[in-house]
């Protein structure tokens, strides 16, 4: 064993012993579990949803796809800080309603609000599927750390392995209180070391950041801007939009926001949340620094960046503070999703079916089904797949398809009933599923002209949007037909 | 104070207009590329205009919220 591994391993043991203390002297019930009994205040609030934004994906991901793409990467700065904006209004009533009603989970809300249990196990079996990516993720990048701090005696397989059954350990024992504590202690480590790395790499091989920028410039010019086909300006823009309205959307964003106290929280984090998107912009520094010192990685080895010019600028001892941050990075989000996953499925799926559940089935249930999925996800991290990035973003334009109906849902009187929301629904997730599996791009009607760089995401919306109006309008005029129909 | 709400539209024309008029490498903004420069300061910015809503919004003492 050697110090980088050493490390890491007292990392993990640290985020376990963490969890386990966050959970004495609470008696862990559904509410318990799941939403930490709803009394958390603005910092831990702040800290779970910036906790769960920043993950390996920041990290591995972000360095990664400004190493790989350069001026695309700019877009992981650019949604989330929309996303806070539109938080602002949009979760204190979503926080009221959960609160006023006892709801867990998203699909709960979309039950609730539509008075369909159909759309509530509609809504939960779309998060399910886009949470899957979402782990493998994690997993992904728990591998990464582990085989690569270990200088290869531990091959990335073996790590997956080891990733998974800590992680599934860490959930079940202490539910979302562990989530908030250990991500105290990770948001502190991971922004101490980007903001460290992501200064000293560039200075330490450039000298400035212009020096860094210079020099990428004259060896790649265009590299740092957007280029004028594919990932053009309208790429970036639409790609920013759809991702913004999809950030909330998330079930364990979602679920995350009935943990608060109360729903002043929400705002105090839109102002403070954006700030902190900048933290980014030192993931980028790194990703940078490495094009032209570790030129040559491509396809999923970009991920790989950060550490390949780490292993060639630091001590081993580093190497292990870096794995073990790592390791942080993806134990907290990956417990708040497993939770969620694990909630969704039990509280959502399986209990509509079965009447006589109570809330003490429902729990037991919930920390059954944490390992079931946690296995299923190992099977997906180990039979291959995309890089970080394009996983993340197919997700993303599942979750974006549950925005209208429940934009709908917040206005005084909701235009849509749960018929005309279901079928938008189900007309989004086929439409993304069937250009992502069928490799479609807007891109082969150069008649388009610069439309064709549209991410066909928003393709799927404008789908989902005219399907729903059209059942809505269907419905309405049944409904006016034959009156004693009407609910 | 009501109408300052609106502020929270400049986030979005900053970040999704400004690409196309500023897609460039130079010239550099501390140091940065001018892209990248833009997108920060948007950012920046996007706090500052939400503190401000925050600090003016009557919601925020509101009764409703102590439940």
């Amino acid at each position: 064993m050697n110090v980088a591994l050493i490390i890491v391993a007292a990392g993990f043991a640290v985020a376990i012993g963490l969890g386990l203390y966050a959970r004495l002297g609470r008696d862990m019930g559904l509410e318990q579990w799941t939403v930490g009994g709803r009394g958390f205040g603005t910092a831990l609030v702040f800290l779970l949803m910036a906790g769960e934004i920043y993950t390996t994906f920041t990290f591995l991901g972000g360095s990664g796809i400004a190493y790989g793409k350069g001026g695309p990467a700019y877009y992981i700065l650019c949604y989330l800080t929309l996303a806070y904006v539109t938080s602002y209004w949009l979760l204190p009533p979503v926080w009221r309603y959960a609160k006023r009603h006892d709801l867990y989970t998203q699909p709960d809300f979309f039950a609730r609000k539509y008075e369909s249990r159909a759309l509530g196990m509609l809504v939960a079996l779309v998060g399910l599927v886009a949470l899957v990516p979402y782990l493998v993720l994690q997993f992904k990048g728990l591998g990464i750390i582990v085989s690569t701090t270990s200088y290869g005696a531990i091959s990335s397989t073996v790590a997956v392995w080891i990733g998974a059954a800590a992680l599934t350990v860490y959930v079940i024992v202490s539910g979302v209180h562990g989530s908030a504590w250990t991500a105290v202690i990770k948001d502190t480590s991971i922004l101490a070391l980007v903001i460290f790395l992501g200064i000293y790499l560039p200075l330490h091989y450039y000298g400035s950041y212009e020096g860094l920028f210079r020099a990428i410039e004259t060896a790649k010019p265009g590299f740092l801007a957007l280029p004028d086909r594919g990932q053009s300006p309208t790429w970036f823009s639409t790609t920013v939009l759809l991702t913004a309205l999809g950030g909330y959307m998330w079930p364990h964003t979602f679920a995350s926001l009935y943990t608060a106290r109360e729903p002043g929280a929400f705002r105090r984090n839109a102002v403070i949340l954006p700030i902190y998107q900048l933290i980014n912009l030192f993931v980028f520094m790194i990703g940078f620094t490495a094009v032209l010192q570790v030129p040559g990685l491509t396809g999923p080895d970009v991920d790989l960046s950060l550490f390949k010019l780490s292993l060639q600028s630091f001590p081993p001892w580093f190497i292990g503070i870096i794995g073990a941050t790592g390791v942080l990075t993806a134990l907290v989000p990956g417990s708040m999703i497993l939770i969620a996953g694990a909630t969704l499925a039990a509280n959502n799926l399986v209990r509509p079916l079965r009447p006589g559940m109570d809330d003490a089935a429902t729990a037991r249930l919930c920390k059954l089904t944490v390992p079931i999925l946690a296995l299923v996800c190992v099977g997906f991290t180990l039979s291959g797949g995309d890089t970080i990035v394009q996983l993340l973003l197919m997700g993303y334009n599942f979750v974006t398809q549950l925005f209208p109906c429940f934009i709908a849902s917040l206005m005084r009187r909701n235009p849509l009933d749960w018929r005309a929301a279901m079928a938008g629904i189900v007309a989004g997730v086929a439409t993304v599923a069937a250009t992502v599996l069928s490799g479609f791009s807007l891109s082969a009607f150069p008649s388009l002209g610069p439309f064709q760089d549209v991410n066909v995401g928003v393709a799927a919306l404008v789908v989902n949007i005219l399907v729903t109006a059209a059942v809505a309008q269907l419905t309405r005029a049944n409904a006016a037909t034959r009156p004693q129909a009407a609910e | 104070m009501r109408h300052l709400r609106w502020l929270a539209v400049l986030p979005f024309l900053g970040i999704l207009l400004g690409p196309f008029l500023l897609n460039r490498v130079e010239p550099f903004v501390l140091g940065l590329p001018l892209l990248l420069a833009w997108l920060v300061l948007c950012v920046i910015g996007t706090s500052a205009v939400m503190g401000v809503i925050y600090l003016t919004d009557p919601e925020r003492r509101a009764p409703d919220d102590a439940r």
